[in-house]
């Protein structure tokens, strides 16, 4: 019954979509208000059907409700409980489920928003959400309805993939939704706007908190993901630029230049075209990366979706919602009026050389993962695109942009002094320069271009910090002056410097990753084995049953010098639903570098084991965490604070109502 | 790899489990497995989804890891190595895609790419300050008769 429910309102979500982008369009176009906000309540309600729905299915999964054909396909009744309730979005049709339920999460958050959005903009923006919606409820109920039940109803289901059975599907899907679907958002205001013929930094500040709330999402997940990744798969890599990870990082790309150009448009009322097609652009690469990952067009082997006619479904939403918008841009953007000008050397136009180095390194990830799709279509012929490839176009697209990215920062608007942001920064680029030489001439003999990486990334840190101290540290004043006046700059200040310093630490991290070192034997009990820095004996090895698998557990010191750090246990898995082995890594934690230790297989009286240093590694996702907070801490800005009252009284009541 | 494809639970087929380098696989001679490893590094594992052969588990490219050290221990230098496994597989096992006519494009995307974006914000730039630092259009007699009027008022 419950199972009927979940389905009935995920249709009855459906028709209400169609009421939300049908009746306020009209509403629209007939300059009819009532009817323009019918979709603020058509938003909630349609949040509310699909929650249900749902939450059907979560109960269809923690109960093990075996009549279900998805709850068979992916769980198992001794599964623990949390995994029964993940497996809900570890496949394909519960995932389209979450996917949709994020979608309406966000019109109704739009719909229940205080900000003062103008009525006509609103109404725009949460029909042409409405319209994403319907095509992802019809995909979902049409191509990849999770209540499909079964008869006869099997008596055990087939367990979760046992990769998937980690806390890891429990945190990094919803926020990689969240992050992907929430540029829906800014798709749809930039829809509202086209439609509307107008468009000036209200706009842009009605839009920059949906945009850098799903741009801190994105980050989140796209980090939460490689951390998985990296202690999941068990050999240490943690970004391997394959085609579903390229999916998440062009949108990513394509926000972060959005978030920049959404200041401009916001301060200066400048670069208004170009943001609303950055806009459509950002939401149609996660469009693109939704029919990448679900279609298997690029993914023939790992992908489950190989029915074509959800491939071909996809397909037509993604030509359908990117054909139609570009369309609409063609043919509306002309009427946009040019906002203020700005001089060559200016915040402005360092946000421009910005979104021009991350347009093209976005552009690059598009290339490399579509051209061997392209090329075996018209010529036949097949080619791999892999990392050496990114290694040799992406980091040189980067490496200006992150090196311009401090005097940028330092750059005045409108009209700014270069040699003086260049000046303002010679403190920071000089011990970035000594911190470089120092490690080149400490590691001899070892990669070069690492201990540039690293100088760039201290460059980083340290310029975003002298930013900050610059705005806060005067001569004259006490401490106590500084301390008002640290308090009294914006949340978004502080929000960029961090953010910038998040990447200068990733980039630390990485850089990093070249004096990392492997090692690989058989060992025995009481055998050592030396990688890097680390030691490790193997003390035994024992088995132990779990709820749903059996694992052989290593236990292994572990020494750094003499220094004896806890223990690590590395194990291997069978799990006995799908007798699908798995591998377990152990990890030990030391400062920010890690020991990581992995089994293969057993031989010889031993088993095979590989022990890795990878040195400052954590830096990698604590840089990505940083950028999510500086992200989050803009968020909380006044001018974006959802319920910030109103200061003073606003100009609009003096002019007559229109 | 294939990270948010198996997050996505899309993985059916394989578990993705990496063993890849066996210890019995190693060359006792360092410098040469160093070569083997950054050589297979470059190799694309064929039955996999963009994944190295130094990195996958799967037997074909366990076969190749030990054909690549096979050939280096026989005395090929890399380049040698690399050739042997194209001329049987083809560039598709190359990570690195060759430069050629059918790659031209592709290699030079992101020059192109940059170079348009930067012409365009170039010329742009060009004309809107152009726009600003155009003369305006010198005075109508009657525009300059209403000029002289206020300033005569303002002195009057």
């Amino acid at each position: 019954m419950i199972v009927e429910i979940g389905h009935y309102a995920l249709a009855l979500a459906l028709g209400v979509s169609v009421i939300q982008t049908v009746v306020p369009f009209w509403g629209v176009f007939r300059q009819d208000r009532t009817l323009a906000s019918v979709g603020s309540s058509a938003a909630l309600v349609s949040f509310a059907l699909v929650a249900l729905s749902f939450a059907a299915l979560v109960t269809s999964y923690v109960r093990s409700d075996f009549s279900v054909g998805n709850v068979v396909a992916n769980s198992h009744s001794a599964q623990p409980l949390i995994y029964k309730f993940t497996s809900v979005w570890g496949n394909h049709e519960g995932s389209m489920l979450l996917w949709v339920l994020i979608l309406t999460l966000f019109g109704a958050l739009v719909a229940l928003s205080r900000r003062s959005l103008p009525p006509r903009l609103r109404a725009g923006a949460l029909a042409a959400q409405g319209l994403v919606a319907v095509a992802f409820l019809a995909f979902t109920l049409f191509t990849s309805n999770p209540f499909q039940r079964l008869s006869p109803v099997p008596a055990e289901g087939q367990d979760l993939n046992p990769i998937l059975q980690d806390l890891g599907l429990a945190i990094h899907p919803p926020l990689l939704y969240i992050g992907y679907v929430g540029f829906s958002i800014t798709y749809a205001f930039a829809v509202a706007a086209l439609i509307d013929g107008r468009i000036d930094a209200m706009w842009a500040r009605a839009v920059r908190p949906w945009t850098l709330l799903a741009w801190t999402f994105l980050t989140l997940g796209i980090a939460m993901g490689s951390y998985w990744a990296y202690y999941e798969l068990g050999w240490g890599g943690w970004w391997f630029w394959d085609p579903v990870e390229n999916a998440s990082f062009m949108p990513w790309l394509a926000g972060t230049a959005l978030i920049h150009s959404t200041v401009v448009m916001e301060k200066r009322d400048a670069l208004k075209v170009w943001t609303i097609l950055l806009a459509i652009l950002t939401f149609s690469l996660s469009l693109l990366g939704t029919f990448i990952v679900r279609s298997g067009v690029l993914t023939s082997v790992h992908s489950f979706a190989t029915d074509p006619a959800r491939g071909l479904f996809i397909l037509f939403i993604l030509i359908f919602f990117v054909g139609g918008s570009l369309a609409l841009f063609a043919w509306r953007a002309p009427l946009l009026r040019q906002g203020g000008l700005f001089a060559p050397v200016s915040r402005e136009s360092a946000l421009v050389v910005n979104n021009v180095f991350l347009a093209t390194a976005c552009a690059t990830v598009f290339v490399g993962t579509l051209y061997p799709l392209l090329l075996e279509m018209v010529t036949g012929d097949k080619i791999s695109v892999g990392p050496p490839f990114y290694n040799a176009t992406f980091v040189p697209v980067m490496v200006p942009l992150l090196l311009l990215l401090p005097i940028g920062q330092s750059l005045a608007w409108k009209r700014g002094d270069l040699l003086g942001a260049a000046q303002r920064n010679a403190f920071a680029f000089g011990v970035a320069v000594l911190a470089a030489l120092a490690l080149l001439s400490f590691t001899r003999g070892g990669p070069v271009l690492a201990p540039l990486g690293v100088g760039l990334g201290v460059f980083l840190v340290l310029g975003a910090g002298f930013d900050l101290a610059e705005r806060i540290v005067t001569r004259a004043s006490g401490w106590r002056a500084m301390l008002s006046r640290a308090r009294g700059l914006p949340r978004s200040a502080w929000g960029t410097a961090l953010a910038h310093a998040g990447v200068g630490l990733s980039i630390i991290g990485i850089a990093a990753q070249a004096w990392s070192s492997e090692a690989i034997t058989v060992l025995k009990p009481g055998e050592r084995l030396t990688s890097g820095r680390y030691t490790i004996t193997l003390e035994g090895m024992s088995p132990r049953t779990g709820p749903n698998f059996r694992a052989e557990i290593a236990r292994f010191q572990v020494f750094s010098g003499d220094r004896e750090l806890a223990p690590i246990e590395a194990s291997k898995r069978i799990y006995t639903a799908r007798a699908m082995p798995t591998t377990e890594a152990g990890i030990r934690t030391d400062g920010l570098s890690q020991a990581y230790v992995s089994l293969g297989e057993a031989q010889d009286g031993g088993v095979a084991v590989r022990l890795y240093d990878k040195p400052l590694i954590l830096l990698i996702w604590i840089g990505s965490l940083v950028m999510a907070l500086g992200g989050g801490l803009s968020l909380t800005d006044r001018r974006f604070r959802l319920a910030a009252p109103k200061r003073a009284a606003p100009a609009a009541a003096v002019q007559p109502a229109e | 790899m294939r990270r948010i494809a198996l997050i996505l639970g899309l993985i059916l087929l394989v578990a993705p489990v990496a063993q890849a380098v066996q210890p019995d696989e190693i060359l006792p001679n360092a410098a040469l497995e160093q070569r083997a490893r950054s050589i297979s590094g470059g190799l694309r594992c064929l039955v996999c989804q963009n994944q190295s052969i130094d990195d996958s588990d799967a037997p074909l490219a366990r076969d190749l890891r030990i054909l690549v050290r096979e050939r280096l221990v026989a005395g090929d230098d890399d380049k040698a190595v690399v050739d042997f496994v194209v001329a049987r597989y083809g560039d598709f096992v190359l990570l690195r895609p060759p430069l050629n006519a059918h790659t031209l494009l592709l290699w030079g995307a992101p020059f192109l790419i940059f170079l348009a974006g930067a012409a365009f914000v170039w010329r742009r730039g060009r004309q809107r300050a152009g726009e600003e630092n155009a003369t305006p259009a010198p005075l109508t007699d009657e525009e300059r008769n209403r000029v002289d009027k206020l300033l005569r008022d303002e002195q009057g």
